[in-house]
């Protein structure tokens, strides 16, 4: 288990730079995942914390020690990577062997490291495979398996499930969990999906555009968002962002102004401001008709039957999409028009610029 | 009714096509050209110099069947035959894997993403384009030669070079080197196959500890074992049959004392200088069957050590 501290990091490429004076600490044996859209730098990010990319500026300490200019292989760091990266003309058995060969480890110590690590991903069938014979989910075993054998002090992964199908990559998310479970190893890991994210994470980092933008448990992201881009991007569907009104604020509460309605949102705001905000609520926070407040009546565009809840995509009268879910199967259909209403405890109030007003 | 006269020519012209060649006539009309080249140009003229092999023949005469008289005089009473085939051999084996190992070396500094990559690729490429050219061997026998440039070089540093291409110990190794010259073929097929190597293994290479040269040894050279393979039979086969530099250097004679007599050469010696045409035909069918019989071992060997990805 060991701790890793990116202080005042920067990267750039060329004049563009990729990530901007970044500041973070991962806790030993924590499960980190870094999340944001493409190009938000998640990968450029972990790809200086293995050591495949050179860092501009700042500091990386692995338990404290200084590791810029330490090679990858002197990390002690394992990574997986999106492509899996098996050498292909190697069976399963020398792929995991490989950096223990590398190393001069005794035979007989490969051979037992490698078989434990079969065991332990189920692969023990498979060893003198070669990866082209191998199903996706079964290459991904291999290349984590590839990752344990080296008892590495931390684990990164690269979106090492974007290859893989719905079902698979459910499987392979629990089997992740339960691997850091057993194993208690520092993991970093990086992914575009916020569900994979909220699923596994101890921690979630969100970055966009080479800056953090909030560093949180799972919950923390989903409950308190601290700016509009977190808030649109945790939770699935995406939080109902509608242009809004602030009108007047007191001790606990703000009147707002959404689609031409007046609510009354039982919040606290942390600033003052008068003016335009965003109203941020989401699906699952909304109701047809029920005892919350209402943002009046919407026009139901389509209706998503899921068996056990059923998603309705409306729209309110000033023309502003709205998404709604509700469990169970709502006999709801296209045309019609509902009540849309939310729990007020549950909204979020965003500052134009996107920052979170409570 | 003009219309009607008008369309019935090709109607009838298409029925007749499909008549001979039922309904795939089309198809035969676009395969015709590579047809009649094959039949007419390459199968029609092997099976023509298949038939010879059995005959004398002097291009004035008719050609009168003698069996397999050339074929055993070949293997038992032609001490240039010998001659001919030692210098191809030693030829192919010297000039192939020394051509491939030059080749493979250039195409891994180049694909270090050198600026300026495609004047240099060009460059390299061009000695492959001029080097089967008779302008190039006349170029090299000067170069070459006690009184040419590379002995001037040489005596610069005070060294007295030999005649290179006049010394039976060296005229040899020369066209080697002519060979090795021409690399730039197999070296382009060469970079195209470390582009394909995916950079991720290096990458998890590198994490798992493999120094450079180890990476080189265990993913580089496996995963080009492909490339490695299809270049080694076109350049075996073409170095069986490299001719025109042994001819220019040696004006024709393989010398000196048969140090340059390429298999090709004393066929063209047998063929166009004795006229024996028959005698030749044999020589060439031998060819034909060393290079079948050499490519054959290969394929068979490959599934020992070539690795294909899918």
């Amino acid at each position: 288990m060991a701790s890793v501290e990116l202080r005042n990091i920067k990267k750039r490429f060329g004049d563009v730079e990729i990530i901007h004076n970044l500041d973070l600490r991962v806790e030993p044996g924590e499960f980190t995942v870094f999340v944001g859209p493409s190009g938000c730098g998640k990968s450029t990010l972990l790809r200086m914390i293995a050591g495949l990319e050179e860092i501009t500026a700042g500091d990386m300490k692995i338990d404290g020690q200084l590791m810029n200019d330490v090679a990858a292989a002197s990390r002690g760091i394992a990574m997986v990577f999106q492509s899996y990266a098996l050498y292909p003309h190697m069976n399963v058995f020398k792929n995991m062997a490989f950096a223990l060969e590398t190393a001069r480890f005794p035979k007989a110590e490969i051979e037992q490291r490698v078989r434990r690590a079969a065991q332990i991903l189920q692969i023990e069938h498979l060893l003198q495979r070669k990866p082209k014979q191998l199903s996706g989910g079964q290459r991904q075993r291999v290349a984590i398996g590839r990752a344990i054998v080296r008892n590495p002090r931390i684990f990164l992964f690269d979106e090492p499930l974007s290859n893989l199908d719905a079902e698979l990559r459910v499987q392979m998310r629990v089997e992740i969990a339960k691997l850091h479970r057993d194993l208690g190893t520092t993991m970093i890991y990086v992914t575009h999906d916020q569900v994979e994210a909220m699923t596994m994470a101890d921690k979630i980092v969100v970055l966009r555009a080479g800056r953090i933008e909030q560093v949180g448990t799972p919950l923390a992201l989903y409950n308190e968002p601290a700016n509009q881009f977190v808030a649109g991007f945790i939770g699935n569907p995406k939080m109902n962002l509608l242009k809004a009104e602030l009108a007047d604020a007191g001790p606990g509460r703000a009147l707002v102004n959404v689609a031409g309605k007046p609510i009354d949102v039982p919040r606290q705001l942390v600033e003052q401001h008068r003016g335009a905000v965003t109203f941020g609520i989401r699906p699952e926070h909304m109701e047809l008709g029920g005892a919350g407040l209402t943002l009046g009546p919407a026009r139901v565009q389509v209706v998503e039957q899921l068996g056990g809840e059923t998603l309705i995509y409306a729209e309110l009268a000033d023309g502003q999409p709205l998404t709604l879910q509700m469990q169970g199967q709502k006999r709801v259909l296209p045309g019609e028009t509902v009540e849309a209403s939310f729990d007020p405890a549950q909204c979020h109030l965003f500052l134009p610029e996107g920052r979170s007003l409570c | 009714m003009t219309l009607a006269v008008r369309e019935s020519a090709p109607a009838t012209s298409r029925r007749i096509a499909r008549k001979v060649l039922g309904h795939d006539a089309g198809a035969y009309l676009f395969l015709a050209p590579w047809l009649i080249g094959i039949f007419v140009l390459t199968v029609g003229p092997a099976l023509g110099s298949l038939y010879l092999s059995f005959t004398r023949f002097d291009l004035i005469t008719e050609p009168r069947f003698v069996g397999l008289a050339n074929y055993t005089r070949i293997f038992t009473n032609d001490a240039k035959f010998l001659a001919a085939m030692k210098v191809t051999f030693t030829y192919v084996l010297l000039a192939v894997p020394l051509k491939l190992i030059f080749a493979l070396s250039v195409a891994i500094v180049l694909n270090k993403g050198l600026r300026g990559l495609t004047v240099y690729r060009a460059l390299f490429y061009l000695p492959s384009l001029l080097g089967g050219s008779v302008a190039i061997a006349v170029l090299w026998r000067k170069i070459f030669a006690k009184d040419g440039l590379f002995n001037d070089v040489l005596s610069t540093f005070g060294i007295d070079g030999v005649s290179w291409i006049g010394d039976p110990d060296y005229a040899l190794y020369t066209l080697v080197v002519l060979s090795i010259w021409q690399f730039g073929s197999p070296m382009i097929i060469f970079l195209a196959g470390l582009r394909q190597i995916p950079q991720d293994l290096y990458e998890a290479a590198s994490l798992d500890g493999a120094s450079k040269r180890r990476q080189f040894w265990k993913i580089t050279l496996p995963l080009l074992t492909p490339i490695i393979f299809f270049n080694a039979i076109i350049q075996t086969i073409e170095a069986f049959k490299a001719f025109t530099p042994a001819f220019i250097i040696s004006e024709g004679t393989g010398g000196p004392v048969n140090s340059t007599l390429f298999y090709t050469l004393y066929l063209f010696q047998e063929a166009f200088s004795y006229f024996r045409m028959g005698y030749a035909s044999a020589l060439a069918w031998i060819l034909l069957v060393i290079i079948a019989c050499f490519t054959a071992v290969s394929f068979i060997s490959a599934r020992y050590w070539v690795h294909y990805e899918e």
